[in-house]
């Protein structure tokens, strides 16, 4: 029984979009890290994408409110830091459906050194979401939200966003 | 009518904590203020994102001194309810905006000293400070290349921009000394494990940028004796002002939220 209702909720919470990135659920987006059934409560422990993403509250709400509504509940979400959290979470799945929704899903995150930031670098080349074309440029490392940059095609002319690997 | 300030205990860890929190907040609060007003939208978005990342860290950092405190106060509470002479943020970032050119030169100098100091600071005794550390040090990576390549590019566009860089590098290298003075938060932290003394961070701060000077087609102006001292809350005369506008809301209408 324990196991069924620990089960459920994650089916319910593959259902709860990302307020920012709503083609991906939170499952999808890996911030999710456990579920557990303490009896009377269910706790849910969620990873936070990026320490002043905005959404994080929203996020916390909406978890809590899907589990309620599918009977549940009582819920609580708790929040852990460490380890942070990473692109490299975000299932298959979910890079898919960024790659359908026209976002450009992020690559394997590189090890992180304090190596000194190369000032002439090359970045690794990105494809086009609508075309698949890697004749693309970045024009900002930062774009609508925290979590992504601003891309232009060369090749179909279309600008996109990219999911970037952090 | 008017709240009524809080006061935090001078106790060094708390200090060594609102350092950290203080500076990433005041830093954040000045980007902020290039919302729609950045040469380009790209820049403009760009400089929105990590003053948010900045806040988002301040919080963090500053829950926890609340936290280490022992008074119960909030993160809420520390940012906008605290007087001039009990913020502890480097004077640095406190001095105007100025132009981009003195704004991507300050943002390169401070991401270079955060992305040192987070790295160092996720081997924390501090568990919480260990995991904000690990979270934020890839936050300012990006903040560091976003900046790192404005001043080379400004170093080594026109000689108006060139020109505005060097400008700029004359008003803010006075003001790099405080990050690196060392007094007894910054050794009681080094000696409990809370955090590297950032007198440490020095050498690997000052050859990242002789990196980027030497790149940008700048020199690095030489040391003078002045050490400024807001991290010991002595703080220019622009640090009211900024106040006045970040507490205003608070101190207008106490305890309001959203």
């Amino acid at each position: 029984m324990a196991a069924d209702r620990v089960q459920r909720a994650w089916d319910v919470l593959g259902e709860v979009l990302d307020p920012e990135v709503p083609a991906l659920s939170v499952r999808d987006l890996g911030i999710v890290r456990d579920v557990i059934d303490h009896g009377e409560e269910l706790e849910v422990v969620l990873t936070p994408t990026y320490s002043g993403c905005p959404a994080t509250e929203v996020i916390e709400q909406s978890v809590l409110g899907a589990l309620q509504a599918e009977g549940l509940g009582p819920a609580r979400a708790t929040l852990r830091r460490a380890p942070a959290w990473t692109t490299d979470w975000i299932t298959d799945e979910g890079k898919r459906k960024l790659l359908d929704y026209g976002i450009a899903p992020p690559g394997p995150v590189l090890p992180e050194g304090v190596s000194p930031i190369r000032i002439v670098r090359r970045e690794p080349a990105i494809a086009c979401p609508r075309c698949g074309s890697t004749h693309t440029e970045r024009l900002s490392a930062f774009g609508s939200t925290a979590c992504k940059a601003m891309y232009r095609c060369v090749s179909c002319r279309e600008p996109f966003e990219h999911f970037k690997p952090i | 009518m008017s709240a009524a300030s809080i006061q935090l205990k001078n106790d060094p860890a708390v200090q060594y904590l609102l350092r950290i929190g203080d500076t990433a907040l005041v830093l954040g609060q000045r980007l902020a203020e290039w919302t729609g007003h950045a040469p380009q939208l790209e820049e403009d978005i760009a400089l929105a994102n990590m003053a948010l990342d900045l806040v988002g860290q301040a919080r963090a950092v500053l829950t926890r001194a609340g936290q280490l405190d022992g008074h119960g106060y909030d993160e809420d509470q520390l940012a906008f309810l605290r007087e001039e002479r009990d913020f502890r943020n480097v004077t640095l970032v406190e001095l105007p905006r100025g132009d981009f050119a003195f704004t991507v030169l300050r943002n390169a100098m401070m991401a270079s000293f955060f992305r040192l100091l987070w790295d160092s600071l996720k081997h924390s005794s501090d568990e919480e400070l260990a995991a904000i550390a690990g979270k934020a040090v890839k936050e300012a990576r990006y903040h560091q290349q976003h900046a790192f390549d404005w001043v080379v590019r400004l170093g080594q566009g026109t000689d108006e921009s060139l020109r505005r860089l060097r400008t700029a590098l004359d008003q803010l290298w006075p003001y790099t000394a405080e990050l690196f003075s060392e007094d007894e938060v910054d050794e009681q932290a080094g000696a409990s494990g809370l955090g590297p003394r950032w007198a440490d961070l020095s050498d690997p701060w000052d050859a990242q940028m002789a990196e980027l000077l030497g790149e940008a087609g700048l020199e690095i102006p030489k040391g003078t004796p002045f050490v400024s001292a807001g991290k010991r809350g002595v703080h220019s005369e622009h640090m009211g002002f900024l106040l006045a506008e970040m507490q205003y809301l608070q101190r207008a209408y106490p305890g309001g939220v959203w």
